[in-house]
């Protein structure tokens, strides 16, 4: 009976989260398609998730395209394919890094500050005043920014594949003898519009998971400056970690079978 | 008193984890009225005002306003007939301090033309003692006494029927801490809203109150007419009074 006590607290408590968060999201979505609208706060959003995002999503991709293209040279030299270079970093930057690397970017910087942010508005009674100024918590700071997120990071996402591309190429043309136009042409033939949409609808959900958990973990951090801090960091590892699960699951969707 | 008070409170119950914080707390409020509540820090004041507003669930208890159960009320036209005063101000730090008083009125039901938002806040933090050049800084740039007052500003700013203020003078100086009573006081003369008020300053209690409760122990100690306070013969609240560290409540909790 103990045992079967020691097994079932853990998995209850695991049960009684996940279904608290996935209210959580229920409630943050509904909130996007009711009024009031908060616009302001939306375009705030925009402006920090997405167009602040870019420099650190770009530099990310920029080295990720470059390296990569340098190992599947040296990889594809073992049995003489060095010519799958482009094909290679284009189905690579777009199906799987691109999305991913941006995603745990976005975790590390957007995560993180919607969580301190919110966390602190709840540790000094920000939230309640919120309320007691009849606005829904919710739907003042949940929905602007899981929207933002969701809309932004498959634009930053998208611009990041391009930008690997470019640094596989700019790799291969100068370090590795790949004749420019060549190159180009075979990342175009090679690439086929089902790998964007992925990349995507990926970048789509991965946007969506680290605004949510941001948002989650703030507005139920503890008390006092320890709280915040608490709040802040397993919201970052929470979200890195479901957004590789997420591109688990769809590249098993998109990819297999 | 044959009229329903306007804030009801009966039985009232809360714990956090082992702590049991409320223990039954029973307390009325008259329309119109503004009642002080007194109590040592950490007693459960802020936790009783939180509960009216349905910010905290108590344990067990009802709470009414104006006849209506707390837990069962439509919730925004419920808010909005109330302004708070949080015990740290609570501002918006990514709002300058105009729009942190004209927070209502720049959205939802209420909302009004930006200009006229405006110059509605720079009315109330004049009437708070803040000149109009603090408007457009932001809450951080802010003493801790300045942000309060752009608290108090922001509780009153839409006019509301009750409202409630969590130590409204603490961190003022003498004369700002007047100024406020004499604000408090004539929001409740001139508006003819209830108020709530807590406070450790005895001065502003004598200011403000109609009628004083002290919370002790998780209960209403003592509740009455501001006058009866001095010979209530009650040893809790005269030691509280006289600020004494002789008498039933220990100094150290
Ligand atoms: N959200 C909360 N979670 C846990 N404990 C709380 C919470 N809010 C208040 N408390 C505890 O309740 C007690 C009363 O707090 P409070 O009402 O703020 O006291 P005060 O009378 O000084 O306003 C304190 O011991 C405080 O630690
Ligand atoms: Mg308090």
């Amino acid at each position: 009976m103990r045992f079967l006590a020691a097994i079932g607290r853990p998995v209850l408590g695991f049960l009684a989260a996940t279904g608290r968060f996935t209210l959580f999201v229920l409630e943050t979505f509904s909130h996007m398609f009711r009024p009031p609208f908060y616009m302001r706060e939306f375009g705030h959003a925009l402006l920090n998730i997405g167009y602040f995002s870019l420099p650190v999503v770009g530099l990310t991709a920029f080295f990720t395209g470059g390296a990569l293209a340098l190992q599947i040279y040296a990889g594809g030299a073992r049995f003489s394919a060095e010519a799958v270079v482009p094909q290679i970093v284009a189905i690579g930057m777009v199906r799987e890094l691109g999305p991913v690397l941006g995603g745990l970017m976005i975790a590390a910087r957007v995560t993180s500050s919607i969580a301190a942010e919110i966390a602190t508005m709840k540790v000094t009674e920000q939230i309640d005043a919120l309320v007691t100024l009849s606005t829904h918590p919710m739907k003042y700071l949940a929905a602007p920014r899981v929207l933002a997120a969701t809309v932004t990071v498959p634009i930053l996402v998208a611009i990041g594949d391009t930008i690997g591309i470019f640094g596989g190429y700019i790799v291969s043309t100068t370090r590795l003898g790949f004749n420019p136009a060549t190159y180009l042409q075979n990342t175009v033939d090679f690439l086929e519009l089902h790998d964007i949409v992925t990349s995507l609808v990926k970048g789509a959900a991965f946007g969506a998971i680290a605004a949510l958990m941001g948002c989650y973990y703030g507005m139920n951090s503890g008390r006092g400056a320890q709280g915040v801090g608490r709040a802040t960091k397993t919201s970052v590892v929470a979200a890195a970690v479901l957004i590789l699960a997420a591109n688990f699951l769809l590249t098993e969707v998109f990819f297999a079978g | 008193m044959t009229e329903t008070p306007m804030i009801q409170i009966e039985g009232v119950e809360k714990a956090f984890g082992s702590k049991e914080v409320l223990r039954g707390v029973n307390l009325a409020v008259p329309r119109g009225e503004s009642m002080v509540i007194i109590g040592g820090s950490g007693t459960g004041k802020s936790v009783l005002l939180k509960c009216v507003l349905g910010l905290i669930h108590p344990d067990t208890g009802v709470i009414k306003v104006d006849g209506e159960d707390v837990e069962r009320a439509e919730r925004d036209a419920f808010l909005a007939r109330f302004g708070m005063l949080f015990q740290g101000a609570a501002l918006f730090d990514s709002l300058p301090v105009w729009q942190n008083v004209a927070f209502r009125l720049l959205r939802g039901a209420l909302k009004r033309p930006k200009t006229e938002a405006r110059e509605i806040a720079i009315e109330k933090l004049r009437r708070v003692g803040l000149t109009p050049d603090v408007a457009d800084l932001f809450p951080a740039e802010l003493s801790g006494g300045m942000q309060k007052r752009v608290g108090l500003a922001r509780a009153i700013a839409a006019e509301p029927e009750i409202i409630f203020f969590d130590e409204p003078t603490t961190g003022l100086d003498p004369i700002m801490a007047g100024v406020i009573n004499d604000l408090i006081r004539e929001i409740v003369v001139e508006m003819g809203a209830t108020a709530m008020t807590i406070t450790h300053d005895m001065t502003s209690v004598r200011a403000i109150a109609d009628d004083v409760a002290m919370l002790h122990g998780g209960k209403i100690r003592w509740a009455g007419p501001v006058a009866q306070m001095d010979d209530s013969g009650d040893p809790y609240l005269t030691q509280f009074i006289t600020g004494s560290a002789e008498g039933p409540i220990e100094a150290v909790r």
